[in-house]
């Protein structure tokens, strides 16, 4: 039987600038960065949550020849690939946290539902992020 | 936040994502950012439709004209700027129908629309059926708010498409969501 997920990829424009959002900006932090010619193994994770994985793929050599890079570069940037959900323990405080880090992709601020709080940002190239904090919300509610 | 800033949060901010990357074609980049910019002004109808939008002002989310908007909008999205927003007030509304007690009239208020009459004819035509109609035969939907967001925004068939009396987005003479 299948125990846990342990890698999933999202496709991104460039895998330097990647690493410095999702790190620096979301503060996840960097798994994986090893380089075999000219493919660059690079992953990111939860801080603290080795188990799972997300590998960044940049769409081109050597994945993809460039016809079908130039296809998938285009899906990214109108936002019609996969994104993540991650789990935050107050989403409130992440979303103050992000806007001073500088992100301003945000698709939702903090909103209250009957599962928990959650709010949407996207990555610099178009990616969807969701971020919830599970529970029954008890802060304000927003419009 | 406030929602006048709803937008210019989104007006603020730079074009990320397109760093230097020498052996990315020119033309092929140009469509990138061009997509990043429109998915941009996309994202900021989808987080203010419930103000008084106008096609300039969200035009400029993705800084470009408003006829340059329109056209390449639609040929990014397969719809018009106009037509996404209308669905997605609808979609809002049968989320508060579903979800809410609140009056059919504050309803068609609280999405953006400016007048019951156009609301309940653009439900009807958008839905087959009037809200009050629709609220008696749909409660709440268990699935995450975001989902909700992807999946329930109706889109019309082709034959459908282009009715002007559709319109209350081009006519918004307000900018105040700026």
């Amino acid at each position: 039987m299948i125990t846990s997920l342990n890698v999933a990829s999202i496709y991104v424009l460039d895998k330097e600038e990647a690493l410095d959002f999702y790190v620096n900006k979301l503060g996840l932090e960097k798994g994986n960065d090893v380089r075999q010619g000219d493919y660059r193994w690079l992953t990111i994770r939860v801080p603290g949550q080795p188990g799972t994985e997300v590998s960044l793929e940049q769409p081109g050599s050597p994945l993809h020849d460039e016809a079908t890079a130039a296809q998938l570069r285009e899906l990214i940037s109108k936002g019609a690939l996969g994104g993540l959900v991650f789990i935050t323990d107050d989403a409130h405080a992440l979303y103050e946290t992000l806007k001073a880090r500088g992100v301003t992709d945000f698709t939702q601020e903090p909103t209250e539902h009957f599962y928990g709080t959650d709010m949407g940002v996207r990555d610099p190239f178009g990616n969807p992020i969701r971020i919830l904090q599970q529970g029954k919300a008890a802060q304000k509610a927003t419009a | 936040m406030r929602p006048e800033d709803r937008i210019r949060v989104r007006r603020s901010s730079r074009v990320a994502g397109f760093g230097p990357i020498a052996y990315r074609c020119g033309v092929s980049r140009e469509i990138e950012e061009l997509n990043r910019r429109l998915l941009r002004a996309r994202d900021a109808m989808d987080r203010a439709y419930a103000e008084p939008l106008n096609v300039r002002a969200v035009a400029a989310v993705a800084h470009v004209s408003e006829a340059h908007f329109i056209r390449t909008f639609r040929a990014v999205f397969g719809e018009t700027p106009h037509r996404y927003l209308q669905r997605r007030r609808v979609e809002r509304s049968m989320f508060l129908l579903r979800e809410t007690e609140r009056s059919v009239t504050d309803i068609c208020f609280d999405v953006g629309f400016t007048s019951l009459g156009t609301f309940s004819r653009m439900f009807r035509q958008i839905v087959g059926e009037p809200p009050s109609v629709y609220r008696r035969g749909h409660g709440p939907i268990v699935a995450p708010h975001c989902v909700q967001l992807s999946a329930m925004r109706p889109r019309l068939s082709a034959a459908e498409i282009g009715h002007a009396e559709l319109s209350s987005f081009g006519e918004a003479a307000s900018v105040s969501a700026l």
